[in-house]
């Protein structure tokens, strides 16, 4: 009685489930981040009561100056979120790098020996953190918490527990409100935040590179089934985003004026907040230079804001909680209508 | 001249042989298909030619030398390119950096983008696929079009073998035609195609010759056209199909323990009614896609209903207007097989026994308190009833073949006292032996007086233990027939709808 008939395994799925999303959530994708940033300012402006205040050229010379620590973090970790990844272990690099720096300059190095002894510090924890990902295949986010402690206990050490003081050079002038010149306008610190945020927005872009930190974010197995060596890549994006954390924490302490081993913890999480506000996804595969600095002036203006408010603290605290909360949701709520 | 060679090879996976003892031949410029049931190891014989898998015995001769690839980079190196049942794309990038990922044109790093794309079009072109702009986001197409992208992609590689699993499971009818179109022009300029499928009616239109797997061996093999379909399903089940089925008597009349009316869940479900009485198997058949896993999903409280009620027993429950659970439907003696085992259906890394007693963790504890003891041992009660084949009731699920993880998820619906068991596609992936006790399972709860539904895409297994059956189409579902009235030409017929329908000719 049976036939040997096979029904087909799978059939078309109806043509109105292939439809294209609409063009709103690509809209919303780039100009969120800009939208909030313009909401931000607007909000407390108006609650500040006094909006020529909280926009004065010198409030936003301040706001701008806060940014570079945080929007340096953010160049390398948009690298490192792109590409699928995660690194925890930023502001303990931010402490460690500003101590070895501060430690170079007081051992008599010229300024800027110590400006590439403090970035390559950096650099070489990324080195190390791309090393125990790929060698040991720990995943990114225990390798990078390990490194959390590792980096801060070393930067403690190396600094024997106390701040390290550093003579007067250039180098302390990178973070400083008003630049020695005035024609610069705002710090040095902000104009290198901005032609490195460039480059790498460009290398990210239009490098072979670049496409390949997306191509590893977007779809890790198929990557490698194309012959990338997918290792030799997350070791070259983690290096990457250590170099930035290094730089980071030479312009912390250039602000601090002293090599601080306690400075900077939690910094990570700033870093993070503002890449993924800039419109990143940390399942990887996207993410941009533009949104992650948008991100990055987004905590700033709230720090500042609160600060302007009178606010206390944890006011600020439990704000950009929430901030990162409600931009992870989003990254969810987008993912999820992606994938309808 | 052979291009690819394989002989005896083997491949186990913890204690199940996937592959145990395969020959393949295949010549320059052929498409060969392989073919086989779900489980026959087709896919890991690819994984194995794509270098993902290694091989434990055996050996791989291609283009006249040894062939022992480390990874798949081996094989790709060597022009071998696999083309996965799951596409394997970057989403995010365009459709000419997907092609070319990992062979970008560059200068000293910097990627020429007019170079990038004019290569993509150009292979695009060669596919008489120009439709498709090498720009564009690979998130943005229909699968057809992401398939396209995969193909060029292996074009680009220099490919001289292609391996295509399953490629048309995704596919509207007009685009399998230009996947044909495009397979035979490659046929023709000397690229090999290894083409899986079960569908016998592709494989007659597109390949040369076959190999038949069934259970990891190779059965059969020869050309194409000397065969007939008959010979080939024979191979591929193994045994006259009359033996696969248990006897059943006819149910007489007996009680309604489940009505079913207007049930909605739309898209998906449309005004569904029907009745379930105890003592039967009610067949649903329907195209993958049909609804017909939604409308099981809707009765268990999966999917939320927008309108309908259920009668379970003497309880009418208006299922739309509060969201049922599944608890709710458990407790009643309602019991659900998902289709998807390892997703769904079972706990992998939990033992046999944690599994067979999850929805009846009561049976087997106090005060909150596990009798680890008195689990096992209903467990192993279970293992010997259903012929389950483990270590013991502590081994993990995850250790044991897809036929004695489907007996588990059974042995759970057993173990939770369900009355009404709504089974999911209870034999997919599953081996043929394993087959033939999930349906010897099922007739003997129909035996017992419990009430099946079986949803399956098989039409012999819904002839060869349904009572009655029923076709979806496009989520509404037809009458319930007696089996007898039905004939797998009508049910074919039913599940098509009566607009004429492209993917008719599939079916045929």
């Amino acid at each position: 009685m049976c036939s040997h008939k096979f029904m087909p395994e799978a059939v078309t799925k109806s043509p109105a489930t292939q439809t294209k999303r609409p063009a709103i959530y690509k809209w919303l994708r780039v100009f969120g981040p800009f939208l909030g940033l313009a909401l931000l300012i607007a909000v407390f402006a108006a609650i500040s009561g006094d909006p020529a205040r909280y926009l004065s050229a010198s409030n936003l010379r301040i706001v701008v100056t806060q940014t570079v620590i945080v929007a340096l973090g953010a160049i390398g970790m948009t690298v490192i979120i792109a590409s699928g990844g995660i690194d925890l272990s930023v502001g303990s690099v931010v402490a460690l790098s500003g101590a070895v720096a501060a430690i170079s300059l007081r051992a008599g190095w010229t300024p800027l020996a110590a400006l590439f002894a403090g970035i390559l510090a950096g650099g070489l924890i990324g080195l190390i953190n791309g090393l125990t990902i790929t060698r040991l295949g720990v995943v990114p986010f225990i390798a990078t918490l390990g490194m959390l402690g590792v980096a801060r206990g070393t930067a403690k050490w190396v600094a024997n527990e106390q701040t390290v003081n550093i003579p007067a050079t250039w180098l302390n002038e990178l973070a400083t409100i008003s630049p020695e010149h005035p024609w610069m306008l705002v710090a040095p610190g902000v104009w290198i935040a901005i032609v490195l945020a460039g480059i790498v927005a460009a290398v990210l872009r239009n490098t072979v590179f670049g496409r390949r930190v997306f191509a590893l974010g977007s779809n890790e197995a198929a990557a490698r089934a194309c012959g990338i060596q997918t290792d030799r890549v997350k070791l070259w994006i983690y290096s990457l985003g250590g170099l930035f954390f290094g730089l980071a924490g030479v312009v912390q302490m250039s602000r601090l004026r002293q090599g601080d081993p306690t400075v900077a913890i939690g910094v990570e999480l700033d870093v993070i907040a503002a890449v993924v506000i800039g419109g990143a996804s940390l399942s990887g595969g996207e993410g941009s230079i533009l949104g992650s600095m948008v991100g990055a002036l987004i905590m700033a203006f709230l720090r500042n804001g609160c600060q302007l408010m009178g606010w206390p603290n944890y006011i600020q605290e439990i704000i950009i909680g929430v901030i990162i909360v409600l931009a992870v949701a989003a990254d969810r709520l987008r993912t999820a209508r992606q994938n309808r | 001249m052979t291009l690819l060679r394989l002989a005896g090879i083997k491949k186990c996976f913890g204690a199940t042989a996937a592959l145990d003892g395969v020959d393949l031949e295949v010549r320059r410029g052929e498409v060969y298909a392989l073919i086989g049931e779900n489980g026959a190891g087709k896919s890991t014989l690819m994984n194995l030619i794509a270098g993902a898998l290694q091989p434990d015995a055996g050996r791989m001769y291609f283009g006249g030398k040894e062939y022992r690839p480390a990874g798949p980079q081996d094989a790709r190196r060597l022009g071998i390119a696999h083309i996965h049942q799951e596409l394997s794309l970057c989403a995010h990038l365009s459709v000419a950096e997907n092609i070319l990922l990992g062979a970008e044109p560059a200068r000293h790093g910097w990627l020429d983008r007019a170079a990038l794309h004019r290569q993509a079009a150009k292979i695009l072109e060669a596919f008489h696929h120009p439709a498709i702009a090498p720009e564009r986001r690979v998130a943005d197409l229909p699968i057809a079009g992401r398939q396209v992208v995969e193909i060029s992609r292996a074009l680009a590689q220099n490919a001289s073998l292609i391996l295509m699993d399953e490629p048309t499971s995704s596919l509207p009818r007009g685009d399998v035609e230009r996947l044909f179109a495009c397979i035979r022009s490659l046929r023709d300029s000397g690229i090999s195609v290894v083409y899986i499928s079960h569908l016998l009616e592709e494989v007659r239109e597109i390949a040369g010759r076959f190999t038949v797997l069934r259970d990891g061996v190779s059965v059969m093999s020869g050309p194409v056209a000397e065969v007939k379909d008959a010979e080939m399903i024979t191979a591929m089940v193994g045994r006259p199909v009359e033996t696969l089925y248990p006897a059943r008597p006819s149910a007489g009349k007996s009680e309604c323990v489940l009505e079913v009316r207007n049930l909605s869940a739309p898209p998906a479900v449309r005004d569904a009614s029907f009745e379930l009485f105890c003592g039967e198997v009610l067949g649903i058949a329907g195209l993958v896609g049909a609804g017909r896993t939604e409308m099981i999903r809707t009765l268990f409280g999966l999917i939320p209903a927008s309108r309908g009620v259920l009668a379970l027993g003497s309880d009418a429950l208006p299922i739309a207007t509060r969201r049922r659970k599944p608890q709710e439907f458990i407790a009643r003696g309602v019991g659900y097989l998902s289709e998807d085992r390892k997703g769904e259906g079972l706990a992998l890394g939990l033992s046999v026994a944690d599994n067979v007693t999850l929805t009846n963790f009561a049976s087997c504890s106090r005060w909150g308190w596990l009798n680890r003891p008195v689990q096992a041992e209903q467990t192993t009660a279970w293992m010997d009833k259903l012929r389950i084949r483990a270590h013991n009731a502590a081994s993990p699920v995850a250790s044991l073949s897809g036929g004695n993880q489907q007996k588990v998820a059974i042995a759970r619906l057993l173990h939770q006292k369900a009355e009404i068991l709504l089974l999911d596609e209870p034999t997919r992936g599953v081996d043929v032996g394993s087959k033939a006790q999930i349906y010897e399972a099922i007739a003997e709860m129909a035996a017992t007086g419990k009430a099946v539904l079986l949803v399956s895409s098989y039409l012999p297994e819904l002839f060869g233990v349904c009572d009655r059956l029923a076709v979806m189409v496009r989520g509404r579902l037809s009458p319930a027939r007696p089996i007898a009235a039905w004939t797998p030409e009508s049910v074919m017929h039913a599940a098509i709808g009566s607009e004429a329908n492209l993917d008719a000719d599939v079916l045929a």
